[in-house]
């Protein structure tokens, strides 16, 4: 048996069978990372920033250990590598990149957006930064701003922390959170009203 | 290990050229001097984990290296800010 010829579905049977079989992995445990994988969206990472920009609490949690931050919102890191937030302020932006291959935090905001992974926007994004995000995402980074690019190469993944854009006084948790897209906690976009 | 705040320069090896390997360190800091950050944390190293051989520990930093380090061309206080592991780093 060739096994890259192998139909595809009969093969995960077949090796979900064996893991089970030689209690490796029981299905039960695959049905639950299943789930965990299919919850993880933007939305997760939104609610955390949201509740950084409302509690200075859980934003220094945030900014110290960002996988505890996660799991105080219920969002399950269990196997989850380490996460680090970095946070945009008045005198930096920061946005994240993977050169080498495609890290992502994964477990705040699902799979990654397809350019993300395209060789054009690692290249770009480590050695014209601020060309990329002008004429890609119309995202001008004054020049009184430092842009801190963070090459994700190894074993943590890295999400930003956006910055609470003004117009948004007295809002709740989750209308704030309802603004927060994907490239905002990338360092593509910034948060807008 | 390394101190926050102290200088390093990654090392300007090129491993790649003698054989299969799997480095996490990019080609574009080979060579170039930046500040450690912090210790990020001990992982296994992954030139060996990648081939399925028995992965020692070691120190992972993130290092700030000025994007005028490494371009010319760039705005020189822009920065990047990278995860190295301690064995590709030397004191100048």
């Amino acid at each position: 048996m060739n096994i890259l010829e192998t139909d595809g579905e009969r093969l995960l049977v077949a090796v979900r069978s064996l893991l089970e079989q030689k209690g490796i992995v029981s299905t039960a445990e695959v049905m639950e990372r299943m789930a965990i994988t299919d919850a993880a969206s933007p939305g997760q990472g939104a609610r955390m920033v949201a509740r950084a920009w409302v509690d200075p609490g859980y934003r220094a949690l945030m900014l110290e250990d960002g996988a505890k931050a996660a799991e105080a919102l219920g969002i399950p890191m269990r196997g989850m590598p380490p996460l680090g937030v970095l946070e945009n302020t008045a005198d930096v932006h920061n946005l994240v990149v993977c050169t080498l291959c495609s890290c992502y935090p994964r477990a705040v905001l699902g799979y990654p957006p397809f350019w993300y992974k395209s060789a054009a926007f690692r290249a770009r994004a480590i050695r014209d930064p601020r060309e990329l995000l002008a004429s890609e995402w119309k995202t001008v980074v004054p020049d009184t701003v430092k842009l801190r690019v963070v090459d994700s190469t190894a074993d943590y993944r890295w999400m930003v922390l956006p910055a609470r854009p003004s117009g948004t006084d007295g809002w709740d948790e989750v209308r704030l959170a309802g603004i927060v897209r994907e490239g905002d906690m990338i360092g593509v976009t910034v948060p807008s009203v | 290990m390394f101190a926050a705040g102290e200088t390093v320069r990654v090392k300007d090896a090129w491993p790649e050229a003698s054989g299969p390997v799997h480095i996490r360190t990019p080609h574009y800091v080979r060579g170039v001097v930046g500040e450690v950050v912090r210790h990020l944390g001990d992982f296994p190293n992954p030139e060996d984990l990648a081939f399925a051989r028995p992965a020692e520990r070691r120190p992972l930093y993130h290092v700030r290296f000025r994007k005028g380090a490494i371009w010319p061309e760039a705005r020189p206080d822009d920065e990047l800010l990278i995860e190295i592991f301690g064995h590709w780093l030397e004191r100048p």
